[in-house]
């Protein structure tokens, strides 16, 4: 495989498109040019990684993350729970620097103008592209929670929803809590970031509590009216495993908090928490929401889905959490892996003059811990349908695990080494 | 060496005639929905549980996927994704894996 050493490939950096030339490829079809992802994330990540080898270095690709290094959202819940660190879950960026030559610049991307190709970096400082890829996650509507919108407040009541520092507090604020203690985590209204993620989270501190601290309780608070993901695994592990520690309440959504009590306001009820876990209602990350491109309920983005570009924005394309989802696809990092590589096969064909491919597929893998040990999973695959221009659900595929197994949990850590060096490696 | 497996994509498209055949890029683009568990290009991490496809005989890749489709090889996972697949995909998905190193 012919790959750029790094140096060169910082001496190309300082000209967007120089790699045309540089490699002569123009007439053998083979794409060149500059693409700019904007996130170092699950999409982000795996764009930046599959343009690189796809277009055996002729295509030139800035990442840009405001983070050091990857922390991975999914296994998360196991630091939470106790039986993970952080270190199992932080991969650096060192292979898509080293090994696939992308250039990867620790900021963040203040404007975008898709009329004149162009990024605003906020330190400073702009960057044109060919082509740009956001990938930003999911910012939260703290509106949507008064008495969370302010930083103190957001120091206290987490949400641990981004994996980073908040993993780490949550962590702390449990081992600190009392025995007899309960923790409270609220759940909004679907769609959001990791439908079971909630759940798990929710089987883990309860797994935590059994171990350690057996006279305390876990109680859900839920705005969906029902268990949004393996609803029937979820109860059975809450039957079998935690019953008289957790407890689930459905149709409760959390409207307001109060800081100084650790209290949940509900629309009827109040609910006091020792550890109050509010996960707000989230949308498009901000670089995607505030950048003048088409939204679907003013949260999510409107994307084509044979290119993942911006209806209405040629050139931009978005990525992972932050799009308005096909009918049943989840918002979660294997999707996100999925949307980089289906992005990354239309910008190259785009790249060398050709239609993005008529027929993407796109296919979903979700693992729960359950316990410390044993998982369950969700899977789906979507194909694209020309008839409604989106990819369904294929009908008779997918499922979920006939039971919970410590098999799956084993498998299930397989997935995150094997996704994290898909993406990173 | 990385025309190997378009090479080998373009002469099943010509020999099964698939509808599908309008992007050379169809059986690299199926097979990398297969990565986030197998490993990019079939390479999956030794020790992490995961059938690393790359090399393996497309025949034998391809009886494999028959088997978990029928429900005759019992599976965890593999039985419902298998089924999210069409034939002709599969097919250009197993002779991608079987040409890479």
């Amino acid at each position: 495989m012919m790959l750029m050493k790094r140096r060169d490939f910082l001496k190309a950096g300082a000209a967007a498109g120089a790699m045309a030339s540089l490699y002569g490829c123009a007439g053998g079809g083979k794409a060149s040019g500059h693409v700019i992802v904007v996130g170092g994330g699950y999409g982000g990540a795996t764009i930046a990684k599959y343009l690189r080898m796809w277009s055996e270095g002729g295509v030139q690709v800035t990442l840009i993350e405001r983070n050091p290094t990857f922390i991975s959202c999914p296994i998360s819940n196991l630091v939470i729970g106790g039986t993970k660190t952080m270190e199992d879950i932080t991969v650096s960026y060192d292979g898509l620097k080293n090994k696939w030559g992308v250039r990867v610049i620790q900021d963040e991307v203040v404007a975008v103008d898709a009329a004149k190709r162009s990024i605003s970096l906020k330190a400073g400082g702009a960057m044109t592209y060919d082509r740009l890829v956001l990938s930003p996650g999911v910012d939260f509507m703290w509106d949507q929670i008064p008495g969370l919108n302010n930083a103190d407040a957001q120091e206290k009541i987490l949400h641990a929803w981004k994996a980073g520092p908040q993993t780490v507090a949550l962590r702390q604020q449990l081992e600190a809590m009392k025995d007899g203690g309960t923790y409270a985590i609220a759940i909004p209204k679907a769609p959001y970031r990791c439908p079971p993620g909630p759940y798990e989270r929710a089987c883990l501190v309860a797994d935590y509590f059994k171990k350690n601290k057996p006279k305390s309780k876990v109680v859900i608070l839920d705005a969906n009216e029902d268990v949004v993901s393996k609803k029937g695994l979820f109860m059975k592990a809450w039957e079998d495993l935690y019953k008289g520690t957790l407890e689930y309440r459905n149709n409760s959504e959390v409207k307001d908090v109060d800081v100084k009590t650790n209290t949940a306001v509900l629309e009827f009820d109040k609910f006091k928490a020792d550890v109050l876990n509010v996960i707000p209602p989230h949308r498009a990350g901000d670089i995607a929401a505030k950048s003048g491109l088409k939204l679907i309920n003013n949260r999510w983005v409107d994307i084509n889905w044979l290119s993942m570009e911006v209806n209405g924005t040629p050139g931009v394309h978005v990525l992972g959490d932050a799009i308005f989802p096909a009918p049943t696809m989840p918002k979660s990092g294997h999707m996100a892996n999925q949307h980089g590589k289906l992005a990354a096969a239309a910008i190259l064909n785009q790249l060398s003059g050709m239609e993005p491919s008529p027929t993407p597929v796109v296919m979903n893998t979700c693992y729960s811990f359950v316990d410390a040990k044993q998982a369950i999973h969700v899977a789906s695959v979507h194909q694209y349908d020309a008839a409604t221009k989106v990819v369904q659900p294929v009908k008779g595929a997918g499922g979920v695990s006939a039971a919970r197994s410590e098999l799956e949990g084993k498998v299930a850590l397989g997935w995150a080494k094997n996704i994290w060096a898909d993406m990173l490696a | 060496m990385k025309l190997l497996p378009t090479v080998a994509a373009l002469s099943l498209l010509a020999t099964t005639g698939a509808a599908q055949a309008a992007d050379p890029n169809l059986a690299r683009n199926l097979a990398a929905t297969c990565a986030n568990c197998h490993g990019t290009n079939g390479n999956a991490l030794k020790g992490s549980g995961m059938d690393a496809l790359a090399g393996t005989e497309k025949a034998k890749i391809l009886q494999k996927l028959a088997d978990f489709k029928s429900g005759d090889k019992p599976a965890s996972i593999m039985h419902q994704i298998s089924k999210g697949y069409t034939d002709e995909q599969l097919d250009l998905i197993a002779g991608y894996f079987a040409a890479q190193k």
